[in-house]
């Protein structure tokens, strides 16, 4: 069990269902601001905070910005563990990648959490 | 463990001799782009921040996104989130049993490549 220190849940299954769920949110939100954009071809500084001032908006923009974080957080173990082959170094970099999302989610909710 | 499993092969012997299967090359281009948007998101999220803050930190975001550097630096992340995101819808569709067999694989990785470059010139075009 030592050796799934770096992984995001408990166990292999767990972190195969998170990465299949966070997926789905990110799509979902990916394909919204996509078509948000090219619906808004000049779009302006209000109507952009417009966007995000809603309540509803602003809370699944959050929950997508946790998705990302997990989804980043699996995603890079699944890389790292194929192509790092040395525990140590392997372990720095997870450790790497896990400060780097912590800090992306704290500095996210800052920015969307009291808009 | 098997004690009878198959004696590791070199890396460098496995670069050499075999040829990377359609299959291959998307799922690699999903892993470089998914790379390229984890180290991205602090751009983003820079972006963001300076959108929302005031109208003058949205003008500095669309003057970024103009420059040289700038522009290419997006227009490298919407075609990278572009691929990331057919490619995975992809995979969930083979989670579900939907184009697992070889063939329909080599398939929908061929097409999914298609439509990672269509998007990539898409957005060529949407930024320039």
């Amino acid at each position: 069990m030592v050796k799934m220190a770096t992984s995001f849940g408990r166990s292999g299954l767990h972190d195969w269902v998170m990465q299949r769920i966070s997926a789905v949110l990110l799509a979902a939100f990916t394909i919204y601001i996509f078509s948000f954009m090219l619906k808004n071809q000049s779009l302006t500084h209000d109507a952009w905070v417009v966007l995000f001032h809603n309540e509803f908006f602003r809370v699944l923009s959050i929950m997508t910005l946790v998705a990302l974080v997990v989804h980043a957080w699996i995603g890079l173990w699944t890389v790292a563990t194929d192509y790092i082959k040395s525990t140590g170094l392997r372990f720095v970099f997870q450790a790497g990648v896990m400060l780097f999302v912590l800090g992306d989610l704290i500095w996210g909710v800052r920015i969307l959490w009291g808009l | 463990m098997n004690k009878k499993r198959p004696a590791n092969i070199d890396v460098r012997t496995i670069i050499r001799t075999i040829k990377l299967p359609v299959t291959a090359i998307a799922s690699l281009l999903h892993r470089i782009t998914g790379i390229f948007l984890f180290l991205s998101i602090p751009m983003i999220l820079w972006m963001l921040s300076n959108t929302l803050e005031s109208s003058s930190g949205f003008v500095r975001v669309v003057e970024f996104a103009s420059s040289g550097l700038g522009s290419l630096l997006v227009w490298g992340i919407l075609s990278s989130l572009s691929y990331h995101l057919v490619a995975g819808i992809r995979h969930l569709g083979m989670d579900m049993g939907i184009g697992e067999s070889l063939e329909v694989g080599s398939i929908t990785s061929k097409l999914v490549i298609v439509i990672g470059v269509v998007s990539a010139i898409f957005w060529g075009v949407w930024i320039w």
